[in-house]
């Protein structure tokens, strides 16, 4: 009947489970010799099933035996977890032993209990032990996170880098960073490891060389630093520009969402930005763009002409100007009037620089090629009313344009570059006229992130002319830094502004704002000193004398930016203890701490204190902070003093001291 | 840079004469508001290695003192002087002299493009035709919202031209904005 068709459904059934199956195996062979017997208790009307069910039966096939068996049960109600599955096997087990019961001998029935209830522990047991080792896995991953051993770190090595494990690895440092008391590991590991891993692990997943990561990780708090790295991975969206001397950007919109392209406004800071989602047409390709009714132009690129505002009528200067987005957008905003100079001084970028001019139908330039550092020769000093430098620099905020500077750069390249653009912003303020009606500002910008591009070229600038840092107009930018690392400089650098890929989706940007005071320029005697604190305030100077003489020596090269220059910027503490040359120093009258109060007046640097410079007007007095103790010798031969005073005194005291008492 | 001499600037108001006619006197005369001073300038040609540049005098007086190895652009090139001597107008003119142009045609949108690619204007192509067209005549095209093309020369009349078959050439072209994609080296 139902009985045996069920054994031998049974029989068939794929084992899946190993310790199941084997039990299955052990029940199904003891079961095999009931068989015969069940058959005989059978009805008549199953007997032929029965038979043809034996026959398929001795060659076991999975698939047919299921089939048939299937076949079999059409006519009757399906026992519950009756099915072909695993899951109702133990089901199974307990109703064949139902079954069995009812039809076979008390004996067989005690040992198949027992068997059954056997198999049940078993089961059980196993069930148990998988649902400890879950909980012991889990709770070891989510406490406990542990930095690659040297070992694994070797192995590593040795094979092909997993791209999900390293992926894994860095978001679970940057989770231990951010909250690093409750998630360190015990045996010690410092902060310095786990971020020396995370370098490791990011230069290998998004293929950066050792120094940029470096620099990045100096830069940026960790988990910004990822945001920062992913932002980078992916394309900035494509921005244009309209050009205000031909259309208006309402009409060009227009336009363009005729030809099939999907744009919108670039953002509230800009009247004249769209920025492009996707285009049926090729954008850089349609009739209105070889009109020159816009111009293809990263969002990034509209802040430097914003910062420099000029106006009709100026004459303004593009120090390097191909291929000619920016010097364009200046005319636009100066309505065709006035003088532009627009200098480049790549030859091969000269054909594009002029072709987008006429394209665009800018009339009032004038091109030409020079080296931005001959420019104030030829076009004079004090010349001019704005300079717009957007210098050639090293590239590191648009990563996501070129991906090969993900590994050419290197801290000597940064330094050249530098060097460079130390030079030509020296020579953008000399061409500009301090004395201008409506002018007299340099803008300033780089598409770098680093700081020795950026500010120290700007401190640097504040140092060797007359100039001060105005705000930019664009206040949603990040300020610059005022210190990093063991720079620091002038407080006045916060109101240059930086643009990061991850803040404000667009490239890296750096953007600062000079307006120039004096067309005079600083000489040695009067070169501007700014407040260049270190990180140890109090100096003691080892001797006056020899200051004096290095500052002779070095007064010849104030004029020429030479590597000292570029020296004493690498060895900040050794440019602070020397001071920079010729400069003028206000000091107020310095308190000597009390134990020297009694040698006060007796040494030539308290004569040098009490000095006051008369400083060339026009100049701002720069406060010394930096305390100057006497010499150390002479610190030396006043504390022998005092202990030899001492002694007498104490001498005098128990001479005395018995004979008082 | 230079100012043109006598056989140069003849060659060069020939050739604009052909496109603008009596409005050449607009172009030679234009007011320029681009100097500082509240009276307005003129305008005038220069020569630099073989091109020449339409410019304000304010700007002419303040490039002077750029070298001739180093200028590369001043103001508004018009054309250049050929190896042989003769003068071209180049496609940097297009909005001088579509602003002051006597002989206009109008393209289709549909063969606007063929024209920017560099082929000549087939009648088949034909908006709209300013009378009065005379063969040999300097042609200004625009396409249909007034954008201007490109230029070059009537091959037939207006009335001659509605006796061609339908991909008789019109226009023959010299210059077209496309260029500036096309032979961004070569302009």
């Amino acid at each position: 009947m139902a009985s045996s068709a069920l054994n031998k459904r049974k029989g068939a059934k794929p084992q899946k489970a190993s310790p199941k199956k084997k039990q299955k195996k052990e029940s199904f062979t003891d079961r095999n010799p009931k068989k015969p017997k069940n058959v005989q208790l059978l009805d008549h009307s199953d007997e032929e099933e029965i038979e043809e069910h034996e026959e398929e039966f001795d060659g076991v096939m999975e698939g047919s035996g299921s089939d048939s068996d299937t076949d079999s049960y059409g006519g009757d109600d399906p026992l519950p977890g009756s099915d072909d599955s695993l899951h109702g096997s133990d089901d199974d087990d307990d109703e064949e032993e139902d079954e069995e019961k009812g039809s076979s001998d008390s004996d067989s029935d005690a040992d198949i209990e027992k068997k059954s209830k056997s198999i049940d522990k078993e089961n059980e047991r196993m069930r148990r032990e998988a649902a400890e080792d879950v909980e012991v896995n889990i709770n070891q991953e989510s406490n406990e996170f542990r930095l690659p051993t040297k070992q694994e770190l070797e192995e590593e090595a040795h094979q092909p880098p997993d791209l999900s494990h390293l992926q894994r690895r860095i978001q679970e440092i940057v989770r231990v960073l951010s909250n690093f008391k409750k998630l360190r590991q015990r045996e010690g590991a410092s902060r310095k490891d786990y971020v020396e891993q995370l370098k490791r692990d990011l230069s290998s997943y998004y293929g950066y060389n050792d120094f940029l990561i470096g620099a990045l990780v100096e830069m940026f708090k960790v988990a910004e630093l990822l945001e920062l790295i992913e932002a980078f991975e992916k394309p900035r969206p494509i921005c244009l520009r309209t050009n205000t001397l031909k259309t208006r950007r309402r009409d060009l919109a227009d336009v363009l969402i005729n030809r099939g392209v999907n744009l919108d406004p670039l953002s509230k800071w800009s009247k004249v930005g769209l920025v492009v989602y996707e285009s049926q047409v090729p954008i850089g390709a349609t009739p209105e763009y070889m009109a020159g009714y816009y111009m293809l132009q990263s969002a990034s690129s509209f802040l430097p002409v914003m910062a420099l505002a000029p106006q009709e009528k100026e004459r303004v200067v593009d120090m390097a100007a191909a291929p000619g987005g920016k010097t364009t957008y200046i005319a636009a905003l100066m309505k065709n009037s006035g003088i532009i100079f627009a200098n480049e001084m790549k030859e091969p970028r000269l054909k594009s620089l002029t072709a987008n001019l006429h394209r665009m139908g800018v009339t009032n330039t004038v091109v030409c090629n020079y080296d931005g550092k001959e420019l104030p020769k030829v076009l004079g000093s004090n010349a001019v009313d704005r300079v717009l430098l957007d210098a050639p620099c090293s590239g590191t905020g648009v990563i996501s344009k070129d991906e090969s500077v993900k590994t050419s750069k290197s801290s000597d390249e940064i330094q050249k570059c530098a060097h460079l653009q130390k030079q030509l912003i020296l020579a953008a303020i000399d061409m500009v006229d301090a004395n201008s009606k409506s002018g007299g500002y340099i803008v300033y910008s780089t598409c770098s992130l680093m700081v020795a591009e950026n500010e120290a070229v700007v401190d640097y600038a504040l140092r060797k002319r007359n100039v001060k840092l105005v705000p930019c107009g664009l206040d949603f930018g990040r300020p610059g830094f005022i210190r990093y690392r063991e720079q620091r400089f002038h407080p006045s650098v916060a109101k240059t502004r930086r643009f990061y890929p991850h803040v404000h989706n667009m490239d890296g940007f750096f953007v600062a704002k000079l307006k120039k005071e004096s067309n005079l320029k600083p000489t040695t005697a009067e070169s501007r000193l700014s407040e260049t604190l270190e990180a140890e305030t109090v100096d003691i100077d080892i001797s006056m004398t020899e200051d004096d003489s290095e500052k002779n020596a070095r007064v010849d090269d104030q004029q020429h930016l030479t590597d000292e220059d570029t020296k004493s910027e690498k060895n900040v503490s050794e440019d602070g203890k020397l001071e920079l040359p010729g400069t003028v120093k206000k000091r107020k009258e310095k308190k000597l701490p009390s134990f020297f109060s009694h040698l006060k007046g007796q040494f030539p640097g308290d004569q040098k204190v009490e000095k006051k410079v008369k400083l060339p007007s026009g100049q701002k007095k720069e406060k010394k902070v930096k305390l100057k103790f006497p010499p150390r010798e002479e610190i030396a031969k006043a504390r022998e003093e005092k202990r030899r005073a001492l002694r007498k005194s104490k001498a005098k005291n128990n001479n005395i001291g018995p004979g008082e008492q | 840079m230079r100012p043109l001499d006598e056989g140069e600037s003849t060659a060069v108001f020939e050739k604009l004469f052909k496109f603008t006619g009596n409005n050449l006197k607009n172009i030679v005369e234009n007011p320029s508001h681009e100097g500082p001073d509240p009276n307005p300038g003129r305008y005038c040609f220069r020569l630099n290695k073989n091109k020449v540049y339409y410019v304000s005098d304010s700007l002419v007086k303040r490039a002077t003192n750029i070298a001739r190895a180093n200028l590369v652009s001043l103001g508004t090139c018009i054309g250049r002087f050929t190896h042989g001597g003769s003068f071209h107008l180049t496609v940097h003119c297009l909005s001088l002299v579509a602003s002051n142009a006597i002989h206009k045609v109008w393209l289709k949108p549909t063969s606007e493009m063929s024209f920017l690619y560099g082929n000549h204007v087939s009648k088949g192509g034909l908006g709209r035709i300013t009378e009065n067209i005379v063969p040999g005549d300097g042609v200004v095209v625009f396409s249909m919202s007034d954008v201007p093309l490109g230029f070059g020369i009537a091959a037939k009349s207006t009335q001659g031209y509605s006796k061609l078959d339908p991909n008789g050439i019109v226009v023959l072209h010299q210059a077209d904005i496309g260029e500036y994609l096309r032979m961004e080296d070569e302009l």
